[in-house]
């Protein structure tokens, strides 16, 4: 029977006392875990996704829903350009723009959307094919990480996209060209991971064949003669195209992003033409403003919860010392020093702590797994719930701070316990 | 073996009890008497090393009391002293043979289930064993605080008012006890009450 079994038996022998101590614990320690978690989790999509874009140009409207749709495949797109007006941007011999990708997007596959872009796109994001290659002509698609292991797709595998951002169901409309898979990238951590990419002209190829209301039989032809036509169909082709096509937006980096030209380069396509160009690090970082508001709101929760978990736990062991007065008297006469006794109060209230704490981990985990599953199904994020930030193993340090500066008066009170006075009640 | 010397305590409000000597030899009982206020219990906790005496000197086993302070003389109380009080106190969470067992590891002494087990057969509670504290009646409280008091073969075992709560078949059922337990480890057995019936039974008594 050491100290700190007598402790834990003391806490167990009134059970429902320290059940309330310790959930109250655990939610001040989940809430707080939770918060950094999220906040981690979301900064580094934010950054793995920034793949060193300057600037993101598409159709006017909200520069943060151009930013959000074009960047991180959230949300709807704003419209479509024509590419007659965002043609200088892929002018090798542009002054501010060193290099330019297209982005056709509103078309998805079982959900994961479907990027019509150039292959510059997979090296911009850092991806990396595992096996195949980059597709070449329309209606090649190389497919994310997760399209294929969820969708079990290889090379060679064939597809059909359906219009809309959505997975739609047995609702779905089904466009009628036919994807064939020929390279899958390996995982990244970035969007690269839940998107299927294929040619620019794929989705204007799918659209007119749809629109043209052609037989299956009309589609196949058009499908031949674009193979004819089209057999290196990368930027320099896209050029070439008919000005009056459309894309939806273009990702752009700067030769030099401190120029003064690349300063003010967004302000002038603003204002004097009808594209809108929205700088990502700036949209993202009021992202991050909004969140972080909110997340002093909960802050102030949590602090307001930690306060009163660490007073429950204060009084529980407060209270129980009134009750428990004889006992520690009799643990003096039977030998027990002023130490242990000071010793046992802290022990329970650390105990409470790390009990706390393992379940506040826990239940921060689990609310994790639970918006995981939401947040992927929504957003086409996956969420990493059982990965543990090292801050995690700090909360430790500071569950274990609390429990003490909870315990210490109290355990104070235990160690001052006069035997003679208590035990002995006549004169 | 337990003696005291020249004993005073002077109280917080500073009025002054002066004690007369005492002694007690290992295998000796002896009742200590008088009436309430009369400064017994006072006498009880100067012996145990709870308070300290404003004069005089306690030796218990050949160990000034007085010298030892803190911790060593929590030990040495938990080793040498065995006590006995009006109402038996236990740790209310744990059960009867762990709160004897800590009776042993705070005495410094190594758990030992077998004596444990003898100890509660011979009081006649071995059935309690695994019971929780408050699942026993008083006079069997009264038998386990005996036990725990002996369990570690003190020299000096006090006990205070240890009948007054019982009625007289467990009365003196318990001075029994106490004595005989008290006769099976050597130690000298000091009693301070003003219960009339152990008065008759035992004939070294100190008025206070």
């Amino acid at each position: 029977m050491n100290i700190l079994s007598l402790a834990f038996r003391n806490l167990w022998y009134k059970p429902l006392t320290a059940l309330l101590s310790v959930l109250l614990f655990a939610l001040s320690i989940g809430l707080i875990a939770l918060l950094l978690n999220l906040r981690a989790q979301a900064d580094d999509q934010f950054d793995n996704n920034l793949a060193g874009i300057n600037l993101v140009v598409g159709a006017k409207g909200s520069p943060l829903e151009l930013v959000l749709n074009s960047m991180y495949h959230v949300g709807y797109p704003n419209g479509n350009i024509p590419l007659g007006k965002v043609k200088a941007f892929f002018n090798p011999q542009h002054p501010i723009v060193e290099a330019a990708v297209p982005l056709s997007l509103g078309d998805s596959y079982l959900g994961y959307r479907i990027v019509g872009t150039t292959a510059d796109l997979i090296d911009w994001y850092g991806g990396v094919l595992v096996e195949g290659k980059a597709f070449a002509k329309d209606f090649e698609a190389v497919v994310g990480e997760e399209v294929a292991r969820k969708n079990g797709l290889r090379i060679g595998s064939t597809f059909r996209s359906s219009h809309g951002i959505i997975d739609e169901g047995a609702d779905r409309v089904e466009h009628d060209g036919e994807f064939v898979v020929t390279g899958v990238l390996a995982a990244s951590g970035t969007v690269l991971d839940q998107i299927v990419l294929t040619t620019n002209q794929t989705y204007w190829h799918s659209h007119e064949a749809h629109d043209a209301e052609g037989g299956h039989a009309g589609h196949d032809h058009d499908h031949a003669a674009h193979d004819h036509d089209h057999d290196h169909a990368e930027v320099t082709t896209l050029m070439e195209e008919d000005p009056e096509k459309e894309i939806t937006s273009i990702l752009v980096r700067y030769k030099n992003p401190s120029s003064f030209q690349a300063l003010s380069f967004p302000r002038n396509i603003n204002e004097n033409t009808d594209l809108l160009a929205a700088n990502p690090a700036y949209e993202i970082s009021e992202v991050r403003r909004q969140f972080d508001t909110g997340q002093r709101l909960l802050g102030v929760l949590v602090v307001a919860i930690t306060i009163v978990s660490a007073l429950s736990i204060f009084i529980s062991l407060f209270t129980s010392l009134r009750e428990r007065r004889y006992e520690l008297a009799l643990l003096r006469v039977l030998g027990a020093g002023r130490p242990r006794l000071f010793a046992l109060i802290v022990a329970e209230g650390l105990i409470v702590a790390v009990i706390g704490y393992g379940l506040g981990i826990l239940l921060a985990h689990a609310i994790l797994t639970l918006l995981a599953a939401d947040i992927s199904g929504e957003f086409r994020y996956s969420l990493d719930a059982w990965r543990f930030l090292p801050e995690e193993f700090w909360l430790l340090a500071g569950a274990v701070l609390l429990g003490l500066v909870a315990a210490i008066i109290p355990a104070i009170q235990a160690a001052r316990t006069d035997i003679g006075e208590t035990l002995t009640g006549e004169g | 073996m337990l003696q005291a010397q020249d004993l005073s305590y002077t109280y917080p409000n500073g009025e002054t009890l002066r004690f007369p000597d005492l002694t007690c030899a290992a295998g000796e009982t002896r009742l200590l008497l008088g009436k309430s206020g009369s400064g017994k219990t006072t006498l009880l906790q100067l012996l145990a090393g709870l308070r300290s005496p404003a004069t005089g000197s306690v030796e218990i086993d050949g160990t000034a009391v007085n010298t030892l302070t803190g911790s060593a003389l929590d030990r040495f109380r938990g080793a040498k002293v065995g006590m006995v009080f009006q109402t038996a106190h236990f740790i209310r969470s744990v059960s009867i043979r762990d709160n004897l067992r800590l009776a042993q590891s705070l005495g410094g002494k190594p758990v030992d289930d077998r004596r444990i087990e003898e100890l509660l057969t011979d009081l006649d509670v071995a059935h309690k064993t695994h019971a929780f504290p408050a699942k026993l009646s008083v006079g069997q409280q009264q038998r386990v605080a005996i036990a725990r008091a002996v369990i570690n073969q003190p020299a000096v075992i006090l006990a205070d008012e240890p009948t007054s709560a019982l009625d007289d078949d467990n009365a003196l059922q318990v001075l029994t006890l106490l004595q005989s337990q008290a006769a099976a480890v050597n130690a000298a057995l000091l009693i301070v009450t003003h219960d009339n019936r152990l008065t008759s039974a035992i004939a070294n008594q100190t008025t206070l």
